[in-house]
């Protein structure tokens, strides 16, 4: 019992630390803050305006089993 | 068919694009993790405070790339499920396992030593920071690799076999995607990393010798710098030779078209500058070259390593004269037949789904046995002429020399850089050779870029060789919004680029201030 509470501790302190090397490595950021500014940016333009208006996966979309995927596919690479 | 071939154009234009911008972020993290590495290997092994200022400043820049870099690449395959959502089911899971396996090496281990990396200077111990510098390094190796390896499957598909029923070729050998083809062409990229990054360093440092600011670091930085950029030019050229030989080897039609080749010899002449007759057409007697200074049995030396050899040009490939695994001139099938055995593939095809409808069991067995039987040249069947099977000669013949024109270039810098450094008034009072210092950094990304242009352009029509040609591979989807997001990647993508040379530019100079 001893054990696990001084292994759970252990776990605790290790956690703590690793958050701690985010937040003050994020908190004593310089340049740092407008590069994850351009980061959040530039994710957000990815994935919500970009992929979510303009790249939606087109088989996932317009099909719901891969069997009908296979014989979209079939299809399209037998007419061309 | 019109609309067709402009839905094809524009999205080949806009994934060209999305590499092209995305080739720019990924040499140099490469490259300068490796560099910021040794950087801090020194300065844990002798603890002089001017290395660790060192290690600090180039880890800086390299954040810099990075964090500006990072996830350009996604783009790519956002393309691949709308643009080319065909190729996407057809390549199955042979393209789709070595990109989930790079999505959780670059997420895991550039995420989590990343960070140690940058805020773990004060909170572990040298080594464990060192360690995480080098597994930066290393992951981003690693990550390059599986991108390489799944580029390299469509260059060269082995480890496969088609399932008409799924219409996906499914893997049946893992371990046949590390072909020769793609261990060359990703010790090729990674090692072009090392020189470009080598060059970026020189080029940075002799910024600070010009303005005559921290001139002892600029002259340390250099040093590991030239080296590594020497090192990493040398093998890049190593596996370059590696590369023309499988090249030679998995894809003659490539290499004739890097050469501007048509009627090929043995003891085949390689062309050192020229210009290729646009005019020319591989049914045609007219000249290859408008002019031309050519090395004697340079080419039959680069393709098989054997100066008498025959190298196949592009009307022999198409009449169907080719060279065999032992290097052997065999002849095989031609393009005609190719086109004809493609079709006999397709209307297989045919017959396997009507069969499967009908629910015709012995029918679709005798279509899946045709099918296999000439699955060899699918892709051909697409075609109406040989004419379309050919790449085009003019950009993969001028983009492979202004790669080899450059890479040579290169050789001779790091070089006279390298002595240069060594002999320390010789470059501090070197103005010229610093200004072309400065000005080599542009050039190493053109010399780069070239590289995947000849590998890129070169295959074409392919996107699988010989399975799968681009017109095949492409969405039915409108040209028109293609266009939309051409130019939307083209204003995003510039945007960032501007960011990352003016944060850049901006540190550097800040950074020149400080004693380093």
């Amino acid at each position: 019992m001893e054990m696990l509470a001084a292994l759970t501790q252990g776990i605790r302190k290790r956690l703590r630390a690793i958050f701690y090397l985010y937040y003050d490595g994020f908190r004593s950021m310089t340049v740092g803050k407008t590069l994850w500014v351009i980061i959040l940016l530039k994710l957000f333009i990815f994935f919500v305006v970009i992929k979510w208006l303009f790249f939606p996966n087109l088989l996932s979309r317009d099909y719901d089993t891969d069997e009908e995927r296979a014989a979209h596919v079939r299809h399209e690479l037998t007419t061309r | 068919m019109d609309d067709l071939m402009t839905v094809v154009d524009w999205s080949r234009w806009q994934f060209a694009l999305t590499a092209i911008y995305h080739w720019l972020f990924v040499p140099l993290t490469l490259g300068l993790s490796l560099i910021v590495a040794i950087m801090e290997t020194i300065y844990v092994r002798t603890g002089e405070q001017k290395w660790l200022k060192t290690t600090k400043f180039w880890m800086l820049l390299f954040g810099i790339n990075f964090a500006i870099g990072i996830a350009t690449g996604l783009i790519l395959e956002f393309e691949f499920g709308t643009n080319w959502s065909n190729y996407s089911w057809f390549v199955g899971d042979i393209f789709g396992a070595p990109l989930a396996i790079e999505g959780i090496f670059a997420f895991f281990i550039e995420a989590t030593f990343v960070a140690v990396m940058f805020f773990g200077w004060n909170r572990v111990s040298k080594r464990f920071h060192l360690v995480s510098t080098w597994m930066t390094w290393f992951g981003a190796s690693c990550s390059a690799l599986w991108i390489l390896v799944a580029n390299s499957w469509m260059q060269y598909p082995v480890g496969m076999k088609f399932d008409p029923e799924q219409m996906r070729n499914v893997m049946d050998n893992f371990w046949a995607l590390f072909s020769p083809v793609a261990i060359n062409k990703y010790l090729h990229a990674v090692t072009s990393g090392w020189a470009l990054s080598g060059v970026f360093v020189i080029g940075v440092s002799c910024w600070f010798l010009w303005k005559k600011r921290n001139i002892e670091f600029a002259e340390r930085s250099m040093k590991v710098g030239g080296w590594i950029g020497l090192i990493g030019l040398l093998l890049t050229m190593y596996t370059g030779d590696g590369s023309a030989i499988e090249v030679a080897r998995t894809q003659p039609m490539k290499l004739a078209a890097m050469e501007g080749l048509y009627n090929g010899s043995q003891g085949q002449s390689l062309v050192a500058v020229g210009m290729v007759n646009p005019e020319k057409n591989w049914a045609d007697d007219t000249d290859e070259y408008l002019w031309a200074i050519e090395i004697p049995k340079g080419l039959s030396f680069l393709a098989t390593h054997d100066f008498n050899a025959f190298v196949p040009g592009v009307s022999d490939l198409v009449k169907g004269v080719a060279i065999n695994e032992k290097g052997d001139t065999v002849s095989t099938v031609s393009y005609a037949d190719r086109i004809l055995i493609g079709k006999q593939a397709h209307e297989a095809l045919r017959r396997y789904d009507k069969a499967k409808v009908e629910g015709d069991k012995a029918a679709m067995e005798t279509a899946r046995k045709d099918l296999e039987a000439n699955y060899k040249y699918f892709g051909y069947g697409y075609f109406d002429s040989v004419d379309e099977a050919i790449p085009p000669i003019g950009m993969t013949f001028y983009a492979f020399r202004v790669m080899v024109g450059l890479g040579s270039y290169f050789i001779l810098f790091f070089i006279v850089v390298l002595f240069a450094v060594y002999k320390k008034d010789w470059f501090r009072k070197s103005v010229w050779l610093q200004w072309i210092a400065m000005l080599s950094i542009p050039l190493v990304y053109v010399c780069s870029q070239a590289g995947w242009i000849v590998a890129e352009v070169g295959r074409q029509p392919w996107t699988v060789q010989d399975l799968l040609p681009t017109r095949a591979a492409i969405s039915a989807i409108s040209a028109a919004s293609v266009m939309v997001t051409f130019w939307m990647f083209a204003a995003i993508f510039t945007i960032l680029l501007v960011a990352e040379v003016s944060i850049m530019c901006r540190q550097i100079s800040k950074e020149s201030k400080k004693e380093l």
